[in-house]
Order: structure tokens, then C-alpha cells, then sequence
């Protein structure tokens, strides 16, 4: 059965995030059936399966996304029932969502729109001169042009320059989970290989929880990954340790799409 | 705007809540004078005399009050107008106090009004000039000394008839906007009262702008005052108008009339934050000729009022003559607000460049309504009009309305419009950032907004974004 086991960590004081017997619908109908995933505090997961698994449905519902609705199950997040919660209210208790698609917010100035995030923070006050500092060294370390701060929000910005910017609020915010939504697609070497220091300057400096959506293992390659969780047709179907992502480099998602069906069928 | 959080952007998106009792509330008319309802020759006549006019304007009044009269309601477009009565609306009330040049001589009760509207304030810090009228007198009109040394004149029509400008009154009056040319034009003939007279020198600059702000008290009253302003060649002037008005279950009506000329090579900005309560008939009339490599800049925010129809229009009559429009309307629930510009390119190379928006929610109504008309003369003339439309519920409408009439084959037109609402995406972005649902909607609009607000003094556009906040609030179901 190799990687094929079940997740036995849901009452584990380690975990940070566990999602238990998780359902999600949208108008159309089911699209994630009895979910059940735990990232611990601190460790570094990622969420693999081909295109159209729920993948990314899974990171948004864990986010507070309201265009979902929890059919049944429950999200607890840092020992707090977080399942009737709104997306703000769970970006204030420490889950971050770096979007596939960022958008772009016409006339608000990105600078003005970081300080009022890290604002809302308690933990993170500082002094106006503090943020400053702060945000021009995140900058520089992410390769970006400062002369962005005074752009508006992803206005107009490339592919690229939208993953920095996320980036550049992970690193701000310092959240307890980030799940980093295909943060690789659509990147040219250089920009993939400044998140990936965005990324373990995350790792380093917040000692935070990672989950890497991905359907590719590209962006893994810099980064140790504690477990790994495999998604088929909106079901997790299988969790192993970070050798699982080799195997599914080399052989590809068949066999678990295949094991998916003959399930169903039974 | 400065990266590193200089104040001025400090001040822009960290701005105090406001008191919604800001604009509504409402002072006793006890002891005040109080035209009967409705029009007649006498009452006509009665405001003249008080006014102790030249003899031409009382034929003026008496002339607009026939047309007036003869003239049929608007009919089939625009929003209705059908909640106006005439016979309810008093076309005159005066708190009867002496016009000051103090705010210490000024009634008590009025003064408060106006401190609390943050006139005073702004005019110790950021002004050349004030005019202040409640109802339908002037109660209050000031310069600074340096600013009347240069020969600019700033005072109410009334004063300047009086103090040796009666020619050049009589010359331009109710020239650019005649009687003839709507019924309530007609009606603003007649019964005119208050507003601003200005005259700037040839060559003389402005270092601050002047600022008169209109406020309607009375229940059931019109307000119908006039702004003649002159600027010479070469000469350059920022004039700013503020209204507002408590909140009444009767009908009030708004119907001034804004004159403007802007000589050879001169500018003029003419920025308007409108604020009238939700009762308001809204029908205002502004108009621009504008002389030689002459420019006029409209910068126009329309929030409130009941019913509004605002299309100031601008006359572009000598070569290279610009015209630039950025405008801003918010229309909420019970507000049908019919607001854009006009445009006559008249001479060769002149420019107009429009760009408004406009946001209606919960069930409010906004129409973007434009003319432009190219003629024939108006050769290498160029055009562009952008207008973009924010929806923030199914509820809610907006419409757009260019037209365009171009005779000249050199001309450049361009015109685009979209229409929009805020995506789901977008608020769950800002969501999941921290921020609030209510919070992630007024941010988007504030952004939309923007474009309209930088281009207003600071002051104003911290008041614009307030108004915006006022109502964002309770936007959420």
C-alpha cells in the first residue's frame, strides 16, 4: 500500500490546522467529500494532485472563502473552531492565502494598503519609521523596485511582480500558515527563485506552517518537505512524508487516480 | 504621494470617522422673514426692491418670470421631477442679519452652522476668500488683504451692483445661461438672490483659492443663487462651491446658475462638492465661455440631493480653448441622480478631455449624460470621453448617455465607457488580508474614486472620502 495511510493526528496538540471530515458544495453540487488533512505547527506540507482535484477549492475553504459552503465537517486552526468564521477573522487568528490569481485594486496605493494590513495586527505595531524600514528591507530582499510602494495594487503589474507582492505581505504579516496557491505557475526562473527565498525566509524568520499547492514539483526543490498530501477528485487519498514527492515526479498520478476510481466503483 | 508615508498620505487613507450629524442638522427659523409659497409678479417684484436693484434687473426678473410662465415642466427624459411643487417651495427666506465681514457679527445659531461645516477652519489655513450664504442671503463674505490689493474683487452680486460694477454685471448676466434657455433658468431669473461676484485682473494669479459654500436651513424653500466670475487674460483662479442641507420631508428646491468667462490665455478651476440633503430637487445650471488658449477645469462631486440634472458645459470659442471634466457622482438609495457635461468646440485646436465616475447602491439611480458638438471651425480639435460606472448591488442602476456630433473632419473623438461591479475575488482578497467586508468594499470605492479626489485640495478630498464612508456604512447586509 506504500504512501497509502490514514492521517492519524486529528487531536494531536502539535497540529495547527486539521481539517476533519471536511464537505464543501457549490451551486453545481459536492466538490470536496469528507476531507480530512493536519499541518503541525511550524512544518512544511505540500498539497499534490492533477488539475481539477480541489486543490485549490481546499486552500480557499480553509481561508473563509464565502463562495463555498461547509456541507459538513470542521476546520479548527490554532485550537479554535474557525469553521463559521469570515476570511478576516481567520487572517487575524494567523491563515494566509497567497492567491493563484492576485487582484488588481485600482487607486489604492500599495504601500498605504500594507500599512493599514499590518494595522490591523496588534502584534505588529510599530512606529511609522519602524514600518518604513521594515518594508524597504523586505523589498530589497525580494528584488523589488520600491518605486512599486507608490504604484496602486497590482495594477498593472506582471505575473512576477504579483508573487512578490504576496510575498512581501507574507513576510510582513508573519502569519502561523501560509498556503501558497500555485504560487510557482506562470514564473520565469529569476522570480521563481526569489519566492523561493521569500519562502524560506518565511520558514526561517516566522517559523511558519507551510502548504504548497502544486501540481508540479518545481518550486520543491529548495524547500524540505515534512509531509506531503495527495488529492484525487476532491478527496485526500493519500499522505506520506517529503520521498513522496520524488515518486510523484517519476511516476506521475495514475496509480491514486486509478486506486480513486476503483472506490468509487466499489 | 510619497513611499515612505509622508503626512499628506498619512492624512489621505487614515481619515476620522465623521459625525453623520455633520450635514443634518437643523437650526429654528424663528424671527426669520419668509416669502409666501409660490410665485407671483408681487413676490417678484418684493425681492427686487429689497434688493434695491437698477431698474434693468427688475425688467430682467419680470421678463424671466413670463417666460417662466409660458415655458411647459421637462417632460419625457431625465429622472421625474414630479415630487416638485412650485406653489410649496418659498422662493425667499433671509434670517434678515446684516451681511459680515467678521465671523464674530455674524448670528450665533448660523455661525455655529458654519463652524461646524469647517468654514472658518479652512479659511484661516487654506484660503484666499470666503463667501458664506444661508438660505437666500449672503450672511457672510471676506478676502484677504493682499488678495484685494492685487484688484481682485470677491463679493455677492447685490455689493457689486452697488459698488461700481454694475456695467460689466449688466454686460455678462444671465448672458451665457439666458432665461429662454430652460424653465428653471426662467425661474432663476426671477427670483435670483445671493451667490458670488468675482472679478480677477488681467495677469493676477491666485496663491489659494476662494471658496463659497451655499447652505439651505428652511423647510420647503428654493435657493436660487447666482455666481458670476470673470477671470482676464492671463490671470488664473481656483473657485471652490460647497452646498449642503438638513434633511426634510418636503420638497426643497436647488436652482442656481454659474456663469464663468475665461479670458485669452487665462484658467479656471471650478470645483464643486455638492452635499444636499435627500430632499432635493437639484437643478443647477453651469456654463463656461472660454476665450483663446483660455482653460477651465471642472472638478465636480455629486452626493447628494433627491433628484439631480448637472451638466455644466463649457464654450470653447477661441483657438487652442481646453476643457477638462473629471466628475464624480454617488447615488444611493431614493437618489436619481442625472449628472455629465457639455462640450462646444468652437475654434480651432481645442481640447476637451472628460473623465467621470459614477457609483449607485442600494437602488439609487446615476446617469452619465454627455453632449459634445465638433463644428465645422473647430479644425485638429480633439476629444476624449471616458466614463466609468460602479454598481455595488442588482438593485441599483447605472446608465450612460454620450452623444456626440462632430462636423469637422480633422477632428479627433475618442469615448469609452465601462460598467462594472465589485467581484467576489476582490473582497475575498482584501478579506483575507485582515480586512473587514464593509471595510473591503468602501477601500474599493475610495480607490475608484481616487482619480476624482487627488485632483481636490486636501481638505475636500478628506470630506469626499468621508461622504463615501457615510454611505458605505451599512452597506452590508
Amino acid at each position: 500500500m506504500g504512501p497509502f495511510v490514514t492521517n492519524p493526528l486529528h487531536a494531536d496538540p502539535n497540529a495547527l490546522l486539521s481539517v476533519s471530515d471536511l464537505s464543501v458544495s457549490v451551486e453545481d453540487g459536492q466538490i470536496l467529500h469528507d476531507v480530512n488533512l493536519t499541518v503541525d505547527r511550524g512544518s512544511a506540507n505540500v498539497l499534490m494532485g492533477p488539475n481539477g482535484a480541489g486543490k485549490s477549492t481546499l486552500g480557499h475553504v480553509i481561508m473563509g472563502d464565502g463562495a463555498y459552503t461547509v456541507d459538513s465537517g470542521a476546520i479548527a486552526f490554532d485550537g479554535e473552531d474557525v469553521t463559521a468564521l469570515s476570511a478576516d477573522k481567520r487572517s487575524l487568528a494567523g491563515i494566509f492565502l497567497s492567491f493563484q490569481a492576485p487582484v488588481e485594486i485600482p487607486g489604492v496605493p500599495l504601500y498605504s494598503f500594507l500599512r493599514s494590513i499590518t494595522q490591523k495586527r496588534p502584534e505588529l505595531k510599530m512606529s511609522a519609521r519602524k514600518f518604513r524600514q521594515r518594508v524597504r528591507e523586505l523589498c530589497e530582499s525580494l528584488d523589488m523596485d520600491p518605486s512599486y510602494l507608490t504604484r496602486e495594487l497590482n495594477v498593472g503589474f506582471s505575473g512576477g511582480e504579483k508573487k512578490k507582492v504576496e510575498m512581501l505581505q507574507l513576510l510582513l504579516l508573519e502569519p502561523k500558515l501560509a498556503i501558497l496557491d500555485e504560487t510557482d505557475s506562470g514564473l520565469d526562473v529569476d522570480a521563481l527563485g526569489v519566492v523561493s527565498r521569500g519562502i524560506q525566509r518565511f520558514r526561517e524568520e516566522c517559523d511558519g506552517a507551510l502548504l504548497v499547492i502544486t501540481h508540479n514539483t518545481r518550486i520543491l526543490e529548495r524547500l524540505a518537505v515534512d509531509r506531503v498530501h495527495v488529492m484525487v477528485d476532491g478527496t485526500i487519498v493519500a499522505h506520506g512524508g517529503g520521498d513522496l514527492v520524488e515518486r510523484i515526479d517519476a511516476e506521475g498520478f495514475e496509480a491514486y487516480e486509478r486506486r480513486a476510481a476503483e472506490s468509487r466503483g466499489a | 504621494m510619497a513611499a515612505d508615508g509622508t503626512p499628506s498620505q498619512r492624512k489621505r487613507t487614515e481619515v476620522a470617522d465623521v459625525n453623520r450629524g455633520l450635514y443634518d442638522f437643523v437650526k429654528s427659523e424663528e424671527g426669520y422673514e419668509r416669502f409666501d409659497d409660490g410665485l407671483s409678479a408681487e413676490v417678484v417684484r418684493e425681492i427686487s426692491a429689497r434688493k434695491d436693484e437698477p431698474d434693468w434687473m427688475l425688467e430682467l426678473r419680470l421678463r424671466s418670470l413670463e417666460i417662466y410662465e409660458r415655458t411647459p415642466m421637462p417632460a419625457n427624459w431625465g429622472p421625474s421631477i414630479a415630487g416638485l411643487d412650485m406653489a410649496h417651495i418659498s422662493t425667499y427666506v433671509t434670517a434678515g442679519s446684516e451681511q459680515a465681514s467678521s465671523w464674530d457679527d455674524v448670528p450665533e445659531d448660523i455661525k455655529d452652522t458654519f463652524e461646524r461645516l469647517g468654514i472658518p477652519e479652512a479659511e484661516r489655513t487654506s484660503l484666499a476668500g470666503v463667501g458664506a450664504q444661508y438660505d437666500s442671503e449672503l450672511v457672510y463674505h471676506n478676502m484677504r488683504e493682499e488678495v484685494a490689493q492685487q484688484g481682485v474683487v470677491y463679493s455677492g452680486i447685490e455689493e457689486a451692483l452697488h459698488e461700481g460694477w454694475e456695467d460689466l454685471i449688466r454686460e455678462r448676466f444671465m448672458k451665457l445661461v439666458p432665461p429662454t434657455d430652460h424653465k428653471f433658468a426662467a425661474l432663476h431669473g426671477a427670483v435670483w438672490s445671493g451667490g458670488s461676484f468675482v472679478y480677477v485682473p488681467e495677469g493676477v494669479s491666485l496663491d489659494f483659492p476662494l471658496q463659497s459654500y451655499f447652505r439651505l436651513n428652511a423647510a420647503g424653500a428654493g435657493q436660487f443663487e447666482h455666481t458670476l466670475i470673470i477671470v482676464e487674460p492671463g490671470a488664473d483662479l481656483h473657485f471652490i462651491e460647497g452646498c449642503s442641507a438638513p434633511k426634510y420631508n418636503v420638497a426643497n428646491l436647488h436652482a442656481g446658475c454659474v456663469e464663468l468667462f475665461v479670458g485669452k490665455g487665462a484658467r479656471l478651476r471650478y470645483s464643486t462638492i455638492e452635499n444636499w440633503s435627500k430632499n432635493m430637487y437639484n437643478l443647477n445650471t453651469k456654463r463656461a465661455r472660454v476665450e483663446e488658449g483660455g482653460a477651465i477645469e471642472w472638478v465636480s462631486g455629486s452626493f447628494g440631493s433627491h433628484v439631480s440634472y448637472l451638466y455644466p458645459s463649457s464654450l470653447l470659442m477661441g483657438r487652442g480653448a481646453s476643457c477638462e471634466f473629471t466628475g464624480i457622482t454617488f447615488a444611493g438609495a431614493g437618489q436619481d441622480l442625472d449628472t455629465g457635461c457639455k462640450v462646444h468646440l468652437a475654434a480651432p485646436d481645442t481640447r476637451a478631455s472628460v473623465s467621470t465616475k459614477s457609483i449607485s447602491k442600494g437602488g439609487g439611480v446615476s446617469t452619465f449624460r454627455s453632449s459634445v458638438v465638433v463644428t465645422p471651425a473647430a479644425e485638429n480639435a480633439k476629444v476624449s470621453v471616458s466614463c466609468q460606472s460602479l454598481m455595488l448591488d442588482d438593485e441599483s442602476r447605472s446608465d450612460t448617455i454620450p452623444a456626440m456630433d462632430v462636423r469637422c473632419a480633422t477632428a479627433q473623438v475618442g469615448h469609452e465607457a465601462t460598467i462594472g461591479r465589485i467581484s467576489d475575488d476582490t473582497i475575498l482578497y482584501l478579506m483575507s488580508r485582515g480586512i473587514g467586508e464593509e471595510e473591503a468594499r468602501t477601500m474599493v470605492v475610495n480607490g475608484f474614486a481616487e482619480p476624482i479626489s487627488k485632483e481636490l485640495p486636501l481638505e475636500y478630498a478628506v470630506e469626499m472620502n468621508n461622504l463615501i464612508k457615510l454611505e458605505m456604512e451599512g452597506a452590508i447586509g
